[in-house]
């Protein structure tokens, strides 16, 4: 390709949320050479919108907790789906990783004697979530960003992955465009570690911004990685409904954290009618139990709104569906109430969460410290993805590692909040530890001018079309809306046999679209580009929730709405056949040790 | 449901012209979700830039009417919509295509800045302890979202294209949120003077009017840098005697 430019890094890390840049902080430290690729301008990347929290057993707030509670609250909320050793790394280091940003000039909000301050959220036992106000992810991403541009690490902002380039199975590079000028640019490396994100465009209620598109996932697949779990996508309780503009527009479950109850248009805190056996005993059983619990009384239990993300999301589907909904179908989630409680109720809200303030004023007129929120269901985060070894988060193709959310194993069935920033520094720092050491220990491979060839030439395709071929963005719009409605929230057989046959439909239409202009930062062609991963991941949520014939954490059916102790036992895995179709197996969790076995037995009571 | 006009900044490196395009506008739209609609339906390849649509990532700044803001946080029934409504790009940084602009130089600017030195720990375990009330300010200063509206909107860069000089109003409150860090050991305040040019504002508080994260930008952390400079460089008998007070790291550090 005459307009390529090539770049040669040791470490290739594709991505700069909190994963890609705390891994290439960790490679740059272990001595070779790395570059960051990223689609946004640096500091952009999704970790930028966090909200809530880091989760860390530090024991700021209760000393009673550590890694062995971390670690059974996370094994509970993925329902044992997890991959029990990287829980357990997770638990074990997550506290480690946390201070480290102190280190390098994060400012935690803090306890009455100095330490970081925490807070709580769902699923966690004690007050576990480090945190900023409600822009946590703001403070981490600057944190690391600030701290990486000091060591010598190279930026490729606005720069696509278009494909991975591999030697034989090993990976020796990637091949990109960049968005500025659509030149076409070639990276030579060692080792590569991908830090891409999700997959939330590929739905049209969601939390998440244009970036999500799966390309890490589908980069990985088309490697020869595999992937799992990918019928388990988070649909966050709470998103904006209205005005129509901001649907699925996140509120934090730090509202709830702080004391914020949901109710129906009766006003019944419905979140009491429907408590999950397994979660009973640490449930409150009266209203004023789960306040007491906020306000950090530790004989009390937490209240039912901040039970599991997957729960409370279909606790409000139900009330909405049998007629108890707010105006715009959504429920109410009220914080205002508290100044039944407390004297300064306005300012603290103001103070505690401050962009949710913001946002409701801004963007729906509504002042959250005196009048409740209208909430409803979002597409919010991707459990499964590329499946990685546990200790070193290589993936089935050598020199290829994965970290953050594009990876799965770590959350299940369900991903806790919070346990997605400690996700990133704790894996995100293997991931370049062993990228590095991979790195070291190889040598470059070779690139295949033919495969190069071929993907600079099917990036082209639908400036062929031109004008003429349908638009990109009908096609995407297409997508989400089918997917929303037919593999959404609440799942059944038939529906997702139909989203397979329009899938099929919307990958010929796919091929067929036309861009026009030219390819200086073109989003239309960006998009067209784009569809690909996103129908491909969407077809492997779709067949994957056709697998589990049972509802576990994030996936429910309606056709199967127990759970089945059969499907306990193993991860749905797919995988590209020889034939190019995607193969799924069934692949069984190793049993957990005895050690763990034990500490999940006395995190029971 | 009724149609407003929008007037946009279409082209290449600097050479463009305005353009209408006419679209419906519905209850609680903002500016971006308008392009959005213009971008799927009439003009695909209409570049701009954005990521969260909540204020939160600094990516969607554009000046609308002629005033630097983002364009997911601008509501429509802001705006009059009798007339059209313009939409242009940052005009003190050098234009990309339609409404991006290259804002490159800010990252430069950034890697220049001495960065964050801790003091030694101060628990055996390895970890500090800070007041919240002595943070607070530097979490003022910490909630910036880098969208460089500020940096559009300061005459020293936009009018006088002092880049090489200036580091601008973004670059003052992050070294402010440094110097004001209570772990912070590090000691800017010559470079504050020489490279990063301090002495170039000269407080007309635009960058703070235009701040979409509301940070007081020259009343909180320039005119207090400024402050440390004349401390240091021409008053070192109220330096001495802050140092006799007991003031912050900073400026007892300026003697
Ligand atoms: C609104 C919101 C609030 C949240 N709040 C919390 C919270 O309070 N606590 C918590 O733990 N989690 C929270 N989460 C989840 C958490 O923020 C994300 O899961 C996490 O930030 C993902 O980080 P990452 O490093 O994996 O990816 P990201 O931060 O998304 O970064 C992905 C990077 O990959 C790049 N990239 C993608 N594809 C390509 C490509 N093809 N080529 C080159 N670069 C590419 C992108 O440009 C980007 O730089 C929240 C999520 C949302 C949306
Ligand atoms: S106050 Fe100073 S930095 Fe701010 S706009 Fe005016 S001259 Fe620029
Ligand atoms: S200080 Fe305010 S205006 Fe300037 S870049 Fe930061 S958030 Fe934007
Ligand atoms: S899109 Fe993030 S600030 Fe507007």
């Amino acid at each position: 390709m005459p307009d390529t430019e090539t770049v040669e890094h040791d470490v290739l890390v594709i991505g700069a949320g909190g994963a890609g840049l705390r891994a290439a902080i960790e490679a740059a430290a272990a001595g070779v050479t790395v570059g960051v690729v990223c689609k946004s301008l640096l500091g952009k990347a999704h970790t930028v919108m966090a909200e809530g929290g880091v989760a860390a057993a530090l024991g700021n707030v209760d000393d009673r907790d550590s890694w062995r509670v971390h670690f059974a609250d996370t094994m509970r909320g993925g329902q044992y789906l997890n991959n029990w050793r990287m829980a357990e790394i997770h638990a074990k280091e997550a506290p480690a990783r946390v201070l480290e940003l102190e280190a390098w000039g994060a400012v935690f909000d803090r306890t009455p004697d100095g330490r970081i301050l925490q807070r709580n959220f769902g699923g966690h036992r004690y007050p576990r979530l480090a945190h900023v106000g409600d822009r946590t992810g703001l403070e981490m991403i600057r944190t690391l960003q600030d701290h990486a541009v000091h060591l010598g690490i190279d930026v490729h902002m606005e720069v696509t992955v278009i494909t991975l380039l591999t030697d034989g199975n090993r990976v020796c590079g990637a091949f990109a465009y960049d968005r500025e000028r659509g030149r076409f640019r070639l990276f030579r490396a060692k080792a590569v570690v991908l830090a891409t994100g999700g997959v939330g465009r590929a739905f049209s209620v969601t939390s998440n911004s244009w970036e999500y598109t799966a390309d890490g996932q589908m980069l990985a697949y088309n490697a020869g990685a595999e992937l799992q779990d990918m019928e388990f996508v988070q649909f966050h309780p709470t998103g904006m409904v209205w005005p129509p503009s901001v649907r699925g527009l996140l509120v934090t479950e730090a509202v709830r954290g702080e004391g914020g109850v949901l109710r129906n248009n009766e006003g019944r805190r419905f979140m009491f009618d429907d408590i999950p056996e397994n979660y009973r005993s640490q449930t409150a059983d009266t209203e004023e139990e789960g306040w007491r619990y906020v306000q950090g009384d530790k004989s009390a239990r937490r209240p039912p709104e901040l039970l599991t993300r997957d729960h409370v999301a279909r606790c409000i589907v139900h009330e909405v569906r049998a007629g108890r909904g707010s105006p715009h179908g959504g429920v109410y989630l009220d914080i205002a109430w508290i100044k039944e409680k407390l004297p300064n109720a306005a300012e603290h809200i103001r103070k505690k969460l401050p962009s949710m303030y913001h946002q409701f004023k801004q963007l729906a007129d509504i002042d959250i410290t005196s009048e409740p929120m209208e909430i409803g269901p979002t597409t919010h985060y991707m459990m499964g993805g590329i499946r990685v070894d546990g200790d070193t988060q290589m993936t089935a193709v050598p020199g290829l590692f994965a970290a953050g959310e594009c990876a799965a194993g770590l959350h299940g069935a369900n991903r806790l909040g919070g346990n997605s920033l400690s996700d990133l520094l704790v894996f995100g720092k293997r991931a370049g530890e062993h990228a590095a050491t991979f790195a070291k220990a190889h040598a470059a491979g070779r690139i295949d001018a033919g495969a190069v060839d071929h993907a600079a030439r099917s990036a082209l395709v639908a400036f062929e079309h031109g004008g003429g071929g349908e638009g990109p963005y009908h096609v995407q719009h297409d997508l989400q809306t089918m997917m929303q409605d037919l593999v959404g929230i609440v799942r059944h057989e038939d529906e997702m046999r139909q989203a397979l046959a329009r899938l099929d439909d919307l990958k010929r239409r796919a091929a067929g679209v036309g861009i026009s202009g030219n390819r200086e930062y073109n989003p239309g062609w960006h998009t067209a580009m784009d569809l690909r991963n996103l129908i491909a991941v969407s077809e492997a949520i779709t067949r994957a929730a056709l697998e589990r014939r049972e509802s576990r954490g994030g996936h429910f059916r309606d056709d199967y709405p127990d759970k089945d102790p059969v499907f306990a036992g193993f991860n749905v895995v797919l995988a590209k056949g020889e034939d190019g179709t995607m193969r799924l197996t069934r692949v069984p969790i190793p049993p957990l040790p005895a050690e763990l076995e034990q500490v999940i037995e006395e995190q029971k009571s | 449901m009724s149609t407003a006009t929008f007037r946009i900044w279409r082209g290449e490196r600097g050479d463009g012209r305005f353009e209408d395009y006419p679209t419906t506008v519905s209850e609680g739209m903002v500016v971006l979700d308008a392009v959005h609609q213009i971008q799927s339906d009439q003009a695909n390849d209409l570049a701009c830039r954005w990521n969260c649509k909540a204020g939160k990532c600094g990516s969607c700044s554009a000046e609308i009417n002629g005033k630097p803001r983002l364009m997911c946080m601008t509501r429509l029934n802001e705006l009059d919509l009798e007339r059209p409504v313009t939409i242009e790009p940052m005009r003190a940084f050098p234009h990309v295509r339609d409404l991006v602009t290259d804002v490159s130089w800010n990252f430069r600017v950034k890697q220049k800045i001495q960065k964050f030195t801790p003091t030694a720990p101060h628990a055996a375990d390895g970890t500090w302890r800070m007041q919240q009330r002595d943070i607070d300010r530097v979490q003022e200063f910490r909630k910036c979202i880098e969208c460089f509206l500020c940096q559009d909107v300061c005459h020293v860069l936009r009018d006088h294209q002092l880049h090489d000089e200036f580091v601008g109003p973004r670059f003052l409150v992050h070294i402010a949120a440094l110097e004001m860090h209570p772990l912070d050991t590090a000691d800017r305040t010559a470079e504050l003077r020489e490279a990063h040019g301090v002495g170039y504002c000269n407080i007309t508080k635009c960058c703070t009017t235009v701040c979409p994260e509301s940070i007081a930008i020259t009343d909180n952390a320039i005119i207090p840098l400024k402050e440390r400079v004349v401390d240091r460089y021409y008053d070192p008998l109220k330096a001495l005697v802050r140092l006799v007070r007991g003031g912050t790291k900073g400026e007892s550090r300026a003697t």
